[in-house]
């Protein structure tokens, strides 16, 4: 049986293309890129990732600019489908501008950029995205963003991550990232893709690009 | 200034020309030049781009080895790791234009260094920045370091480079003009590297990037060429303002056409924009070039000729390209969403020409440009020496476990982590050891090699005994790198000085570049990039002479560097290294007072050796350099990044508060398994010592010096160490 093909998104300002690629390939899966002003998704794309960074220079607002690009409307095809898609950063914040995922990511209490290893809890076990992980469950996986401050309705969602002790940025109820009902879309504003390796301090990402092809 | 009065003064004085450089620009050239031309040389001889002052000195630094692929005198410079592959990397500094508009300043500053390393083809895997700003009670300063701090995250974080590393320091003599350096580290397999010379007559001339427009016009003459006074709100349309966005278009793009082998040579755009980049690359090329200006996009009307020429708008890059491989220059910049303009070509005239509505307002010969500059001498009028410090009259602390704490809580030896939490430390995922330690620590992607990189400066050393401090500034940065278990291999400098004119500045300058020509050379380090500041002077006086050096070294296992934190109970402690703690010149003195023993070179060379063989062999668990604070202060960072105490013996020395806070020599505190002791101790050697002082545990972190024991909770010295700087900004 061949990889299943996960498309990487890139937008214009688009950063960790090429580490969420790597990651995806460290669990399994071939990764493909696909770019913003495309109308399709990759032949045979069977997940979808949207790697952070500053998407369209954050002009607007976080994820605003990009959530009206072609590609986005082939994503959305993608998950009424029932296929996954993983948001990450500004990819999150990608999701919530689409609708794909409800809320708004908001500036972080503090109004300042924060790097950050967190150690983030499996707050809902029951999705694909957390691997099996008992609720309450530790898993060690950086922030980095200005604007990661989620904010909504968690019964309009899935809280599948929390931050666990102090809340770094005044999110929700600690939300780290969250699910749609479905189960099938996810976004976090931490960053799976730079906790895959022991030599960079921590292998916690890798259950979430597993989901990708579970 | 009124119009009229203006007109009275000639234009070359109002440009920052002196009359004598007037009257060689008429010499050189056999005529009055236009105005234009004379904007170009004013800006072209200034201090910031042609180094007048400071070049004469510069010859002195070893600048070839063995790893050297390309020395001072191109955008960076380059050194061989291995696999085809090289470490291109420069620091440079913002500091008149942050000292004006700090978060413009800061963020520009990380832009323009960038630039410089994508010209060279690389791909930027690493930011460090030094800054050094006024003591935190004072409010301006307060702002200048946080908008500073803002700035160099907006840009950074948005362009996608990890930020791995620096230095912050607080200092009153920085009160007015602050130094805001950054460096920059990119890799490029070897066959790849760009020159900026230009070549090929009948090739074109390609302008990448932004639309040009009014800002930062005269930054380099203007700004960075003359001291800072109390008009200088007055100066803030000379900053310029940055956008990482288009910043990272551009480097995609210029990484994509180096790729495909579009491109004959490139250069950025930083100070004196247009003229400069393009008489650089004549003249290093020995070619002409030709110009015409109608052709640039412009983003205002009316700007005048002089104006497009330099104008220091900003992520802009020029190119030469063969006129056949144009209309794939253009596609691909079409598909980045950026402007690739065909603005002239290259002539066999050795001259820049410049053409404005069909007529020609330039013709130079770039030499004039770059290499007629008049040099100058500086005057070389020594300091007194210094004397050392009379212990008697430093007073004895009646409790050591409270001079501790204090000490550690001292902005200057505090964590920095308010500073580097602001900073994307991890993008791009290769980032292995994170600000905060001796050194950032990065792999080289798709490879299992890594480097370490650092910043580090001994600026009050420098000001005390400019030889010494030059050589320390050198091999403290160097210690850093070692502890990590990399090998140095090749340095930066960035030198900030007052007014090279005035009192013993200038001698400061010639005898700290001195010195650190012989630090590098000692070491095997040659120097492959670097930048001079000089005019950091307000009236209120000259700021610490402040060479700050970025040394990189290689690892050729990543997966054996060795980080700063204590690992597990029960390793031993080690003190590795030479020389004796002294209060001259320390943290804890609290003042540039003193005379400390020089550094030896020599010593430190073999301890960077003793560090990378353990490193190689896996048998240290943790090292870490002692600067500022001392032993103490050393042991208890060590203590803080494990999470775990520790307890020391030492000889008490003259003093035991100066056994515990002196600083000095080439020490380093690391820890080992108990059965590694006697493998680290066999390496010992070559002026080097290895001596067990202790063991890791326990929830206090304890030092007896020769009977006086100081001891203190874990928890209260990370509370100060972590707390004090977040605290002393929002004090008031």
């Amino acid at each position: 049986m061949s990889a299943t093909r996960v498309a990487v998104l890139r937008f214009p300002g688009t950063l960790d293309y090429e580490s969420a690629a790597r990651a995806v390939e460290g669990v399994g899966g071939e990764p493909v890129y696909a770019h913003h002003e495309d109308t399709a998704l990759p032949e045979g794309t069977g997940a979808v990732v949207i790697p952070g960074g500053f998407s369209y220079g954050d002009h607007l607002r976080p994820g605003a600019l990009a959530s009206r690009t072609p590609i986005m409307s082939a994503v959305r095809a993608h998950a009424a489908d029932g296929g996954k898609v993983l948001g990450i950063c500004n990819g999150f914040q990608i999701l919530c501008e689409s609708g794909l995922l409800p809320g708004v990511l908001r500036p972080n209490a503090s109004l300042s950029f924060i790097c950050r290893q967190a150690d983030l809890q499996v707050a809902d076990s029951g999705t694909p995205w957390t691997g099996g992980r008992d609720e309450g469950e530790v898993l060690s996986i950086p922030f980095k963003h200005h604007d990661g401050a989620w904010f909504g309705d968690p019964g309009e969602a899935r809280v599948v991550l929390r931050y666990a002790g102090e809340n770094p940025n005044g999110s929700i109820d600690k939300v780290a990232g969250i699910s749609n009902l479905g189960g099938n879309v996810m976004g976090l504003m931490p960053h799976p893709e730079e906790a895959q390796e022991p030599l960079l301090g921590s292998v916690d990402g890798r259950v979430l690009f597993a989901a990708l092809l579970s | 200034m009124s119009d009229a009065a203006k007109d009275d003064v000639p234009l070359h004085r109002t440009l920052g020309l002196t009359d004598a450089e007037a009257a060689r620009i008429v010499a050189l050239m056999g005529r009055e030049p236009t105005d234009p031309e004379l904007v170009m040389f004013s800006l072209m001889w200034s201090e910031h781009c042609s180094y007048k002052h400071s070049k004469p000195l510069l010859s002195g630094f070893p600048t070839t080895g063995p790893r050297v692929v390309m020395g001072p005198g191109e955008n960076a410079g380059a050194v061989d790791v291995g696999d085809g592959l090289a470490i291109v990397f420069k620091v440079e500094s913002h500091n008149h234009p942050s000292a004006v508009e700090p978060f413009q300043g800061a963020a520009t500053g990380v832009g323009g260094i960038v630039r410089d390393i994508i010209a060279v083809g690389a791909k930027p895997i690493a930011l460090l920045d030094s800054l050094r700003f006024g003591t935190l009670d004072s409010a301006r300063s307060r702002f200048l370091f946080r908008r500073a701090v803002e700035g160099i995250g907006h840009y950074g974080n948005c362009i996608g480079i990890p930020n791995v590393g620096g230095e912050v320091q607080f200092d009153e003599r920085y009160e007015d003009s602050c130094l805001v350096n950054a460096m920059c580290v990119g890799v490029v397999p070897q066959d790849r590297i760009l020159s900026c010379a230009a070549r090929g007559v009948g090739n074109r001339l390609v302008l990448i990037g932004n639309r040009t427009g009014r800002d930062g016009i005269g930054g380099a003459s203007v700004l960075a060429s003359a001291e800072l006074g109390d008009d200088d709100a007055d100066k803030r349309p000379s900053v310029q303002v940055g956008d990482p966005f288009t910043e990272r278009k551009l480097m995609d793009l210029c990484l994509a056409m180096s790729e495909a082998g579009l491109l004959v040579a490139l250069q950025d755009l930083g100070a004196a924009g247009l003229t400069s980049a393009a008489s650089e690359m004549a003249s290093r090329g020995g070619v002409g070039l030709s110009i015409d200006l109608d052709r640039v996009p412009l983003r205002e009307e009316g700007m005048a000729p002089g104006e497009v020429l330099v104008s220091e708008s900003q992520e802009r890059m020029l190119a030469i390209v063969e006129p056949a491989q144009m209309d794939a220059v253009v596609a691909m910049a079409r598909r980045h969403e950026l402007d690739a303009t065909d603005i002239g070509e290259v002539t066999d005239t050795g001259e820049l020409e410049a053409l404005w509505r069909g007529e020609e307002v330039v013709r130079i010969p770039s030499l004039y440009l770059t290499d007629d500059v008049p040099f100058c001498e500086v005057p070389r009028d020594p300091a007194p020496t210094p004397e050392a410090i009379d212990l008697s009259s430093v007073p004895e602390p009646d409790d050591l476990g409270r001079a501790w704490l204090d000490l550690t809580a001292d902005p200057n030896v505090a964590s920095k982590r308010w500073v580097f939490e602001q900073y994307d430390q991890l993008v791009g995922a290769n980032t292995m050891r994170r600000p905060g330690g001796d050194a950032g620590v990065v792999r080289i992607p798709g490879t299992d090699r890594a480097i370490a990189v650092t910043l580090d400066c001994a600026e009050w050393l420098t000001e005390l005994s400019p030889y010494d401090g030059g050589m320390a500034s050198v091999l403290e940065a160097a210690r850093n790198v070692a502890c990590t278990g990399a090998v140095p291999i090749a340095a930066t400098d960035c030198l900030n000085y007052a007014n090279p004119e005035k009192g013993s500045t200038g001698w400061r300058l010639a005898e700290s570049i001195r010195g650190m020509a012989d630090a590098l050379t000692a070491i095997g380090a040659p120097i492959v990039s670097g930048n001079v500041s000089l005019y950091n002077e307000s009236p209120r006086g000259p700021i610490y002479p402040t060479p700050v050096v970025g040394v990189v070294g290689l690892l050729d296992d990543a997966s054996t560097s060795i980080g700063t934190a204590f690992a597990r109970h029960d390793d031993a402690i080690l003190l590795i290294g030479y020389g004796e703690p002294r209060v001259d010149a320390s943290r804890y003195l609290g003042r540039c007072a003193g005379s400390p023993p020089p550094p030896d070179p020599d010593a430190d060379a073999a301890l960077y050796r003793l560090l990378a063989t353990c490193a190689r062999e896996r048998l240290l668990a943790s090292a870490h350099d002692i600067s500022e604070g001392g032993l103490a202060v050393a042991l208890a960072e060590s203590a803080i990044a494990g999470g775990i105490g520790a307890g020391v013996a030492v000889s008490a020395g003259r003093r035991a508060d100066e056994a515990m806070f002196g600083e000095g020599g080439g020490r380093v505190i690391a820890s080992c398994h108990p059965a590694q002791v006697a493998a680290v101790s066999a390496l010992a050697g070559d002026g080097v010592h290895v001596t067990q002082i202790g063991a890791v545990g326990g929830d206090d972190v304890v030092i007896d010096a020769g009977g006086s024991v100081a001891r203190v909770p874990l928890r209260d010295l990370a509370q100060v160490w972590e707390g004090s700087v977040p605290a002393a900004l929002e004090a008031q």
